[in-house]
């Protein structure tokens, strides 16, 4: 072997662009899901039943609801993103797909944002839709049905951004679940504070603007920072495995 | 002399208050196959991971074509490999869609070309086929699968030839040494007998305990 | 410079030097806490508003000021955990979250005690206590999440990642909590010092903050120590020590 020539070495070019590699991160999660369409209906359904026990267990009256439903509508959703960010990398995890993403020759922070995206799009976003409808259930009216149903298009991914983090954080821990929730919650509250405070602001006839400013910032930060933050801890969950 | 593909110099990896080696020191060839011997947790698939980048509780350093990895990493990812225990593939998806996904970030292929990569791996009739309606060593054939495509001149191969039958293993045998004959270089830890002309070997210790700093 | 630095990071070299100085961060801290202490209660002039219920301010002020600056301080190490990889600066977030959680249960406790006289009531949504509660969940947090992982370096790392995180958002949470209680509670009284503060009642203020800081600086030492131990208890120098009692 030694006699032979040496052989030569073809190196590979990267014939990939960022952008395409994103996209086929997200079109894959995107497939993934409609291939396991009970998942993308548990969150709703979730949503839904949180929102049924305020009724239930408080009030039913107009008054309560009316007051109290845009701050219950958000509660609920945040608690519905919570529950369905397990998923966002778990099953990646254990099957070794998420090696070879971090293994791709592109920045991971982006092919996480991708991932993220996609996974806004399957939770959040229905989430979203489906508010209008109960928000006519508990007795909102049509300004702050719709104030509500923006505050949670700029939140929710919001929701997701964070979450991220906290997911990558707890992969492979026992008890993920629970762990992710204590993580993540406190960061949820600014959020939260903001969303349902403009809709209390709109029905009390205020202009929104500003407050749809403030939240749009924290959808700029969220984006800037937060897959960079989801990245790093992804491979120290990684490295742990 | 060939330049190395890989340098690894001075490698040092503890975990769990454990030594699993150091002062590990080798060169990756273009040409050759290596596989990484030792016994059960000596630290194979450990390295296997710090050399893909995939673990990085180490110290010393990795050279990629005579420069650290840290320094060029896109270009190293694009130019390695790995297929490590859990295989990558997703159940839900077919062993076309499972390649397009794994390929996606590194290079265009044809559709007929990824079906000419899964009947090379024997598997003809299931392209679209669900995974999950595989046997475990079909779907370690889709991972398997990329090989016949791949362009990237190392691979990084953990314990490929688990649930693979007699027929499987001896064509991936000739597919290793093949690679190496061509230019590329494959280091690869398995506890099958393998034996191919000019191999090397790694040999792992049983990792010693600390003793002291 | 360089390997001042490396020393810094040696936990042999800071248990040998902590040992020493620990016990001046105890007697310092305790001189400067009972002073305060003894100073505030009763020496300082009565409150003309709140009356004498004002004085836990001597308590709960360097308890809220210590809370937030712990937190920063881990991040602070979450840093260099993550940059330089140095081993002391992930042995101090281990050994102080404990410690910084306690210390924000405090703050929380004597911020209700004060609540009652003041409020009629020991709970209020104030902005103050509010933003004290969600960083006792801050602290919960990363307790749990080094509890929860085995591999002691992939859990300082994460915890460093998750305090980074924590601290970035701390602003937005004190910023969004004030926002959200000038929405709900327009004209309740705040807990906030008024900034006229005699400095009969100040200078003991004063004190207790530097007593409190220094004996946080003498229990972030005797952990750190414990937690050397713990970590090196299979080097030769940590065997010498627990036999002969030298470093």
């Amino acid at each position: 072997m030694n006699t032979e020539a040496p052989p030569e070495v073809r190196l590979a070019r990267n014939r990939v662009g960022v952008l395409a590699a994103m996209k086929g991160v997200f079109a894959r999660d995107i497939k993934l899901a409609f291939r396991q369409r009970q998942d993308l209906l548990n969150p709703l359904l979730f949503f839904v039943m949180v929102v049924t026990l305020f009724p239930l267990g408080v009030s039913p009256e107009i008054s309560f609801l009316s007051e109290a439903g845009a701050g219950i509508l958000w509660v609920a959703a945040l608690l519905s993103v919570l529950l369905s960010l397990d998923h966002l990398f778990r099953h990646d995890f254990d099957d070794g797909t998420l090696e070879q993403l971090v293994l791709q020759p592109q920045p991971l922070f982006l092919l996480i944002l991708a991932k993220t995206v996609a996974h806004w799009m399957l939770t959040g976003l229905p989430l979203v839709l489906l508010t209008p409808v109960l928000g006519v259930m508990v007795h909102l009216d049509g300004n702050s049905i719709g104030v509500l149903c923006l505050t949670l298009l700029i939140g929710t991914p919001v929701l997701s951004l964070i979450g991220a983090i906290g997911a990558a954080l707890t992969l492979g821990l026992r008890s993920a679940g629970v762990l992710l929730s204590l993580l993540v919650i406190p960061l949820y509250i600014p959020v939260l504070i903001f969303g349902t405070g403009t809709v209390a602001a709109a029905s009390d006839g205020a202009a929104v603007g500003a407050y749809m400013a403030l939240m749009g910032a924290f959808l700029m930060l969220a984006l800037t920072l937060a897959p960079f933050a989801a990245a790093a801890a992804l491979r120290i969950s990684l490295s742990n495995g | 002399m060939t330049e190395p593909l890989l340098q690894a110099v001075n490698l040092q990896c503890e975990r769990d208050k454990r030594i699993l080696f150091r002062e590990l020191s080798f060169s990756i060839l273009p040409g050759t196959v290596t596989r990484v011997e030792g016994p059960n947790g000596s630290g194979k698939t450990t390295l296997l991971r710090i050399l893909a980048g995939l673990n990085d509780a180490w110290t010393g350093n990795i050279n990629w074509c005579g420069a650290p990895v840290a320094s060029q990493r896109e270009t190293f990812l694009r130019n390695i490999l790995y297929i490590g225990h859990r295989p990558g593939i997703k159940s839900l998806l077919t062993p076309t869609e499972n390649l397009r996904a794994l390929m996606a970030g590194r290079r265009p292929v044809s559709d007929i070309a990824l079906r000419r990569a899964l009947q090379g791996t024997g598997l003809a009739g299931y392209e679209d086929v669900p995974c999950c309606n595989l046997s475990a060593g079909q779907q370690r054939r889709v991972a398997l699968a990329r090989l016949l495509i791949a362009d990237e001149p190392l691979w990084l191969l953990d314990e490929v030839f688990t649930a693979i039958d007699a027929e499987g293993v001896s064509a991936l045998e000739t597919l290793l040494h093949q690679r190496a004959v061509e230019g590329g270089a494959v280091l690869v830890t398995t506890h099958h007998n393998l034996e191919l002309p000019g191999m090397q070997k790694l040999i792992l210790g049983a990792g010693d305990a600390i003793n002291e700093h | 410079m360089w390997q001042f630095f490396h020393k810094l990071g040696s936990p042999k070299w800071f248990f040998g030097i902590s040992t020493r100085f620990a016990p001046w961060f105890l007697t310092g801290g305790m001189l400067l806490l009972v002073t305060g202490a003894v100073w505030g209660l009763a020496f300082a002039p009565t409150d003309y508003l709140q009356g004498d219920s004002y004085r836990i301010i001597f308590i709960h002020v360097p308890t809220a000021m210590l809370a937030q600056s712990v937190y920063i301080m881990m991040a602070s190490a979450g840093v260099v955990t993550l940059v330089w990889r140095m081993k002391l600066a992930d042995v101090f977030v281990k050994a102080v979250a404990p410690v910084g959680l306690v210390i924000t249960f405090l703050a929380l406790f004597t911020g209700a005690v004060w609540g009652k006289p003041t409020w009629g009531t020991w709970w209020i949504w104030d902005a103050r206590l509010t933003s004290m509660l969600i960083l006792l969940f801050l602290y919960g947090g990363v307790i749990a999440l080094d509890r929860a992982i085995n591999d002691e370096k992939s859990a300082a790392r994460a915890v460093a990642v998750l305090t980074l995180v924590g601290v970035v958002n701390i602003p937005i949470i004190k910023y969004s909590v004030e926002w959200w209680n000038t929405l709900h509670q327009p004209a309740t009284f705040k807990l906030t010092e008024k900034p006229s503060m005699p400095a009969e009642m100040w200078v003991p203020l004063l004190l207790s903050v530097l007593g409190l800081y220094l004996i946080f600086g003498w229990l972030a030492c005797v952990r750190m120590q414990t937690e050397i131990l713990c970590r090196e208890q299979r080097s030769r120098w940590v065997k010498e020590f627990v036999t002969t009692g030298r470093v």
